[in-house]
């Protein structure tokens, strides 16, 4: 089978880039107690995030393929640590950003990253 | 000390959860019909049984048997004497049991008006002559160890309260006052949530009681009366905000000129445990995305979207409500 032969290797490929949470390396951090905290806090009523079915806002951006961008609200560049930092006191990071402080202790504030950086290419 | 905040909405509070809420009760009007329920599904079991039994006696019985269970003495004992008997029994243990959900009012207990609205819940704290003395929305405060009666009223459709914890359901009629009891034995935070389809988001209309001991409720509802608002200057822009763009003319705030009926009462919103009847829970972030683009979070609802307004704006008018204790 000559399509066997073409997708063998690209099969291969695949495993060459890795997956969002291996790149972004957040140890400790819980992306499913992190879901359960972007739910409690209710990050939701500004942002549509994959995963989250209701509701899904739109005073702020999609969080769709996070894990994918290069800046987190458009200037600061998106590392672990930076994020975690941004969805709990974004106003001190981003000065002028609508996003508030959130109730978030700093536990939270990883998982919740770690979620965010589940959400990649699809 | 006050009880804490839920971590869920009200609805799931209400709904979801073990035990399930409904055989979870939190005080006596909602003990008796958890009580009630139990006994039923207990006899239910039970005259299925009997009713399986006889089934297969019927079908897989030696001939003596057959002819016992066809026979006629069998159908008058089994099919109209144990009946009448059994349900003659529980209609009266059910009736007495339950009889003080509709025992008359006494005149002394706290009296509280809620009226269904589409799809929000208008709360108003009534002395002893029934004249409101102070109004909120989507939130009750009650002592514990106390009934308090609900005066449940309907401003368009039929709605149904129902606080799964702490009593049964009841209808809202528009036109009519139907009478409810609730007590709580104990300080916590009850969901509820609208049990009558009532049209669009009926289903994101939910509620919350807040249970205190009794000196904490009297020193919350006496620091409620007392309490003044400190503004910073982004609170305070919120509040010419809130003026200009118009959000008076549906939403009052008690002690300013806002004095819109339309919408819920906005006096007591910074120290409510939830935004847009029992969904979100109440912080800046879920007001700022409540007040920009209700409409995406509670799809038919009646405030329209800001999105004319600047994030600042969006803001200000959150800080301004958020200091509204």
């Amino acid at each position: 089978m000559p399509t066997a032969h073409v997708l063998l290797p690209l099969l291969l490929l695949v495993a060459c880039k890795p997956p969002p949470d291996e790149r972004h390396h957040m140890p400790q951090a819980d992306a499913a107690r992190g879901k359960a905290a972007i739910e409690r806090v209710g990050c939701a009523s500004c942002h549509a995030i994959p995963g989250v079915r209701w509701p899904q806002g739109t005073i702020g951006p999609s969080l769709d393929g996070f894990a994918e961008r290069a800046l987190i609200a458009g200037r600061l560049p998106n590392r672990p640590d930076v994020l975690a930092a941004f969805v709990r006191d974004a106003p001190s990071l981003a000065p002028g950003t609508n996003m508030p402080a959130m109730p978030l202790n700093e536990e939270e504030s990883r998982d919740v990253a770690a979620y965010l950086y589940t959400l990649g290419d699809r | 000390m006050s009880p804490p905040i839920s971590t869920r909405s009200a609805i799931a509070d209400a709904l979801a959860g073990w035990p399930p809420p409904v055989f979870d009760p939190a005080g006596p009007y909602a003990g008796s019909i958890t009580t009630l329920a139990w006994v039923l599904l207990v006899m239910s079991v039970v005259v299925l049984g009997v009713v399986l039994v006889a089934l297969w006696l019927a079908l897989f019985g030696s001939k003596r048997q057959r002819a016992r269970v066809g026979g006629t003495k069998a159908v008058w004992t089994g099919g109209i004497i144990f009946p009448v008997i059994v349900l003659t029994l529980l209609l009266v243990y059910g009736l007495s049991l339950t009889r003080s959900l509709t025992a008359p009012i006494r005149g002394d207990e706290m009296r509280v008006r809620i009226t269904g609205e589409m799809w929000w819940w208008r709360v108003a704290y009534l002395d002893g002559e029934g004249r409101a003395t102070m109004v909120d929305a989507n939130e009750l405060h009650i002592p514990t160890g106390r009934p308090v009666v609900l005066e449940l009223e309907s401003s368009d459709v039929i709605h149904s309260f129902w606080v799964p914890r702490l009593s049964g359901k009841l209808d809202m009629i528009p036109g009519r006052r139907n009478l409810m009891r609730i007590q709580a034995d104990r300080p916590g935070v009850f969901g509820g949530q609208c049990a009558e389809y009532c049209g669009g988001p009926h289903a994101l209309m939910g509620f919350v009681v807040v249970a205190h001991r009794p000196q904490d409720f009297a020193a919350m509802m006496a620091a409620r009366r007392t309490r003044t608002v400190a503004l910073s200057p982004q609170a305070a822009r919120g509040a010419q905000l809130f003026a200009d763009a118009g959000c008076a003319a549906c939403h009052r705030i008690a002690g300013t000129p806002a004095n819109g009926l339309a919408g819920p009462d906005l006096t007591h919103v910074g120290s409510r445990r939830s935004l847009g009847a029992g969904i979100l829970p109440n912080n800046r972030g879920t007001m700022i995305g409540w007040i920009g683009d209700s409409q995406a979070i509670k799809p038919g609802n009646r405030m329209p979207r800001y999105t004319v307004l600047p994030g600042e704006d969006l803001q200000a008018l959150a800080a301004y409500l958020e200091a509204r204790k």
